[in-house]
C-alpha cells in the first residue's frame, strides 16, 4: 500500500506549487478576467436597462401622443360642436329677424295700402264729387240745349263713373 | 462533443442529473466507441501499446523469463518515480532522469540517472544513498539494504524533496496553467467588453459556469466573489491535471491528481478555508448542537468527526477516482500482454478488443476528468457556504 501513504517531497512540492499558482492566477489572470466579466456584465445588465427604458420612455411618448390626440380630438368636436350651435342659432336668429322684418314690411305695406286706399277713396270721392258735379253742369247744359242730347250725355257719364269707379275699387 | 453536452446538462439540469447523466452515457458510448473504433484506434495503439509493449519486453528481457506482471507494472505507472520511464528498449530503459533532493544533515543534490534504476549506489558529501523500491534509502558504501521484519527495509530514509515524476508533471501542468490563463487575461485586457475569441471562448464557459451555477448558488451572494479566486484554481487544477493525466506521452500521464500526497494538500486547503472562514453559527452548530443536552456528548463529536471527515473523502474521492481511472485503463493493456505471452495470435486477437476498450474508458475518463473537479469545487463550495451561513440550518444544503 505504498501509494496511499504521502511522500513528504510531493507534499512540499505541490504546496510550493499551488500557492504559487494561487498566487499567480490570482493576481496576473482571475483579477483581469474577472474584472472584465464582471464589467460586461455590467455593461450588458445597463444596456439591456437602457433599453428597457428607452421602451418604457416610447411607449410614454407613444401614450401621451396618444393623449393629445384624443384631447385634440375631443377640442376639434368641442369646437365643431360649437360652431355647429352657433351657426343653428345664428341661423335660426336671422330667420326671425327676417321673418320679423317680413311681417313688419308686409304690416307696413298693408297700413300704407289701406292708407293710400283710404287717400285713393276719398280723392276718388272728391273725384266722383267733382265729376258728379261737372256731369251735372254738362247736363244742365245739355238740358238747357237738346233733350235728348241730354240724355245720352248722363248715360255715358254714368257709364264713365261705373268703370272708373270698378278701376278704383 | 460529447462532454460539452454534458457540460451543458450539468448546468441545465444541477448535480441530482448527473448519475442518470452518467449511466446514460455509459450505456450510449460502447456503441460508438466501436463505431468509431477502426482509424482512432490504430493511432491510439501504436502510442500507449508501444511504450506499455516495450515495458514487458523490458521485464522479459532483463530478468530472463520473468513473466510479464501486470500488478507490477500498474502499480508502478500509479506510483512517484524518481525518473519519467519513457520505453524500454531490448533491456534497456529509456527513461528521464529528474533531479534527486535529499534532506539529510544537508541539502544533497545529483540526478536520479545516477541509482542506474536501483542498481549503483550514490554518493553525495559522505553519504551512501541506494533506490530500492521507488524509495531513496541511506546505505553503506556497499549499498547494503537490511530487510528487517514483514520485509520492511531497515534503513533510514532521507527527507526526499526530489522532483519526482509527479512533481516534474505537475510543473507542466502548473506551466500549461499558467499558459492558459495568462493568454486569456491578456486577451480579457486588450479586447475590454468585446466578445471571447479563440481560447478565450473556450474557457470562458467553463469559469462563468463554475462561478455562477457552482460557488455563487453554494455560497452566497454576500461572501462568493472572495472565494472564487481559490475555488477557479483549485476547479482548473485538478481539471487540467487530470486531462493531462489522460495523455500517454511524456511530459504528461503521470498520475498527478490521483497521488494521495497531492490531494491531501487540496484536502487540507479545503479544511483549513472552511474552518477559518466558519462563522458563529457554524461553531455553535458544531459545539451546541440544537439538541437536548444529554445528547451533546453524542453529537459533539460526530460533528467534530464531520469537520474533518469532508475534507477526508474530497481527498479520497480524487485520488480513488483519477487512480482507478489509470489502473482500469492500464489493465485494459496488460491484458494484451498476459494473453500475449500464452500465444502471440491470443494477444493481437486481444489488442482490438483491449484498444477498444480502452478507448471506451478513455472517453469515459474525459467524464471522470471534469466531473472530478466539478465535485471537487462543487462540495468545497457547499462546505465553505455552510460554514459562512448566518441561519441554524446549515445541514439542509447537503
Amino acid at each position: 500500500m505504498d501509494f496511499v501513504t504521502p511522500g513528504i517531497g510531493l507534499i512540499f512540492w505541490m504546496c510550493l506549487v499551488f500557492s504559487l499558482l494561487i498566487v499567480l492566477l490570482k493576481k496576473f489572470a482571475w483579477k483581469p478576467i474577472l474584472t472584465a466579466l464582471n464589467e460586461r456584465e455590467n455593461s450588458i445588465t445597463e444596456a439591456l436597462k437602457s433599453a428597457e427604458h428607452a421602451r418604457e420612455q416610447m411607449a410614454k411618448l407613444n401614450s401621451d401622443n396618444e393623449a393629445m390626440h384624443k384631447q385634440a380630438r375631443e377640442e376639434r368636436d368641442q369646437i365643431l360642436k360649437e360652431a355647429k350651435e352657433m351657426k343653428d342659432n345664428i341661423i335660426s336668429e336671422a330667420k326671425k329677424a327676417a321673418e320679423d322684418e317680413g311681417k313688419r314690411i308686409i304690416l307696413r305695406a298693408t297700413e300704407e295700402i289701406n292708407k293710400q286706399k283710404a287717400n285713393a277713396i276719398s280723392e276718388l270721392k272728391g273725384q266722383v264729387a267733382s265729376l258728379s258735379v261737372s256731369i251735372a253742369e254738362k247736363l244742365i247744359n245739355n238740358q238747357l240745349s237738346n233733350n235728348t242730347e241730354q240724355q245720352s250725355i248722363i248715360a255715358s257719364q254714368v257709364n264713365n263713373l261705373n268703370s272708373n269707379q270698378q278701376a278704383i275699387a | 462533443m460529447r462532454i460539452k453536452r454534458v457540460n451543458k446538462g450539468l448546468s441545465i439540469f444541477g448535480k441530482l442529473k448527473i448519475l442518470a447523466l452518467i449511466i446514460s452515457f455509459a450505456l450510449f458510448l460502447p456503441i460508438s466507441s466501436f463505431a468509431n473504433e477502426p482509424e482512432v484506434a490504430k493511432n491510439h495503439e501504436l502510442q500507449i501499446e508501444g511504450a506499455t509493449a516495450s515495458n514487458s519486453h523490458a521485464n522479459a528481457h532483463e530478468e530472463k523469463l520473468v513473466k510479464f506482471n501486470p500488478g507490477k507494472m500498474i502499480l508502478e505507472h500509479v506510483k512517484d518515480a524518481h525518473d519519467w520511464h519513457i520505453l524500454d528498449y531490448h533491456g534497456h530503459s529509456v527513461s528521464i532522469p529528474l533531479p534527486v533532493i535529499l534532506y539529510d544533515n544537508g541539502l544533497h543534490m545529483f540526478m536520479s540517472s545516477k541509482f542506474e534504476h536501483g542498481h549503483a549506489t550514490v554518493e553525495s558529501k559522505g553519504n551512501y544513498y541506494k533506490l530500492h523500491e521507488g524509495h531513496i534509502f541511506k546505505t553503506d558504501a556497499a549499498g547494503t539494504i537490511e530487510v528487517g521484519e514483514k520485509n520492511a527495509v531497515t534503513n533510514p530514509k532521507p527527507l526526499d524533496f526530489s522532483i519526482t515524476k509527479n512533481v516534474a508533471a505537475m510543473f507542466v501542468g502548473a506551466i500549461i496553467i499558467l499558459l492558459i490563463f495568462f493568454s486569456i487575461a491578456k486577451s480579457y485586457k486588450k479586447k475590454g467588453n468585446a466578445a471571447p475569441k479563440g481560447l478565450q471562448s473556450l474557457i470562458e464557459p467553463v469559469i462563468l459556469f463554475i462561478k455562477d451555477q457552482v460557488i455563487l448558488p453554494s455560497i452566497g451572494k454576500k461572501h462568493y466573489a472572495r472565494f472564487v479566486p481559490l475555488l477557479l484554481t483549485i476547479f482548473f487544477f485538478i481539471f487540467i491535471n487530470n486531462l493531462l493525466g489522460l495523455i500517454p506521452i511524456v511530459p504528461f500521464g503521470a498520475n498527478v491528481t490521483g497521488n494521495i500526497a497531492v490531494t491531501l494538500i487540496l484536502a487540507l486547503i479545503v479544511f483549513f478555508v472552511v474552518n477559518l472562514n466558519g462563522n458563529k453559527s457554524y461553531w455553535k452548530h458544531i459545539f451546541m448542537p440544537d439538541v437536548p443536552i444529554a445528547l451533546w456528548v453524542l453529537l459533539i463529536p460526530i460533528e467534530l468527526f464531520g469537520v474533518i471527515l469532508k475534507p477526508f473523502v474530497l481527498m479520497l474521492r480524487l485520488f480513488a477516482n483519477i487512480t482507478a481511472g489509470h489502473i482500469i485503463i492500464l489493465g485494459f493493456f496488460s491484458l494484451i500482454f498476459i494473453f500475449g505471452e500464452k500465444n502471440v495470435a491470443a494477444g493481437y486477437g486481444t489488442s482490438v478488443l483491449s484498444v477498444a476498450f480502452t478507448l471506451f474508458m478513455s472517453v469515459l475518463e474525459l467524464l471522470v476528468a471534469f466531473l472530478q473537479a466539478y465535485v471537487f469545487t462543487l462540495l468545497t463550495s457547499l462546505y465553505i457556504g455552510s460554514a459562512l451561513e448566518e441561519h441554524h440550518h446549515a445541514e439542509e444544503h447537503h
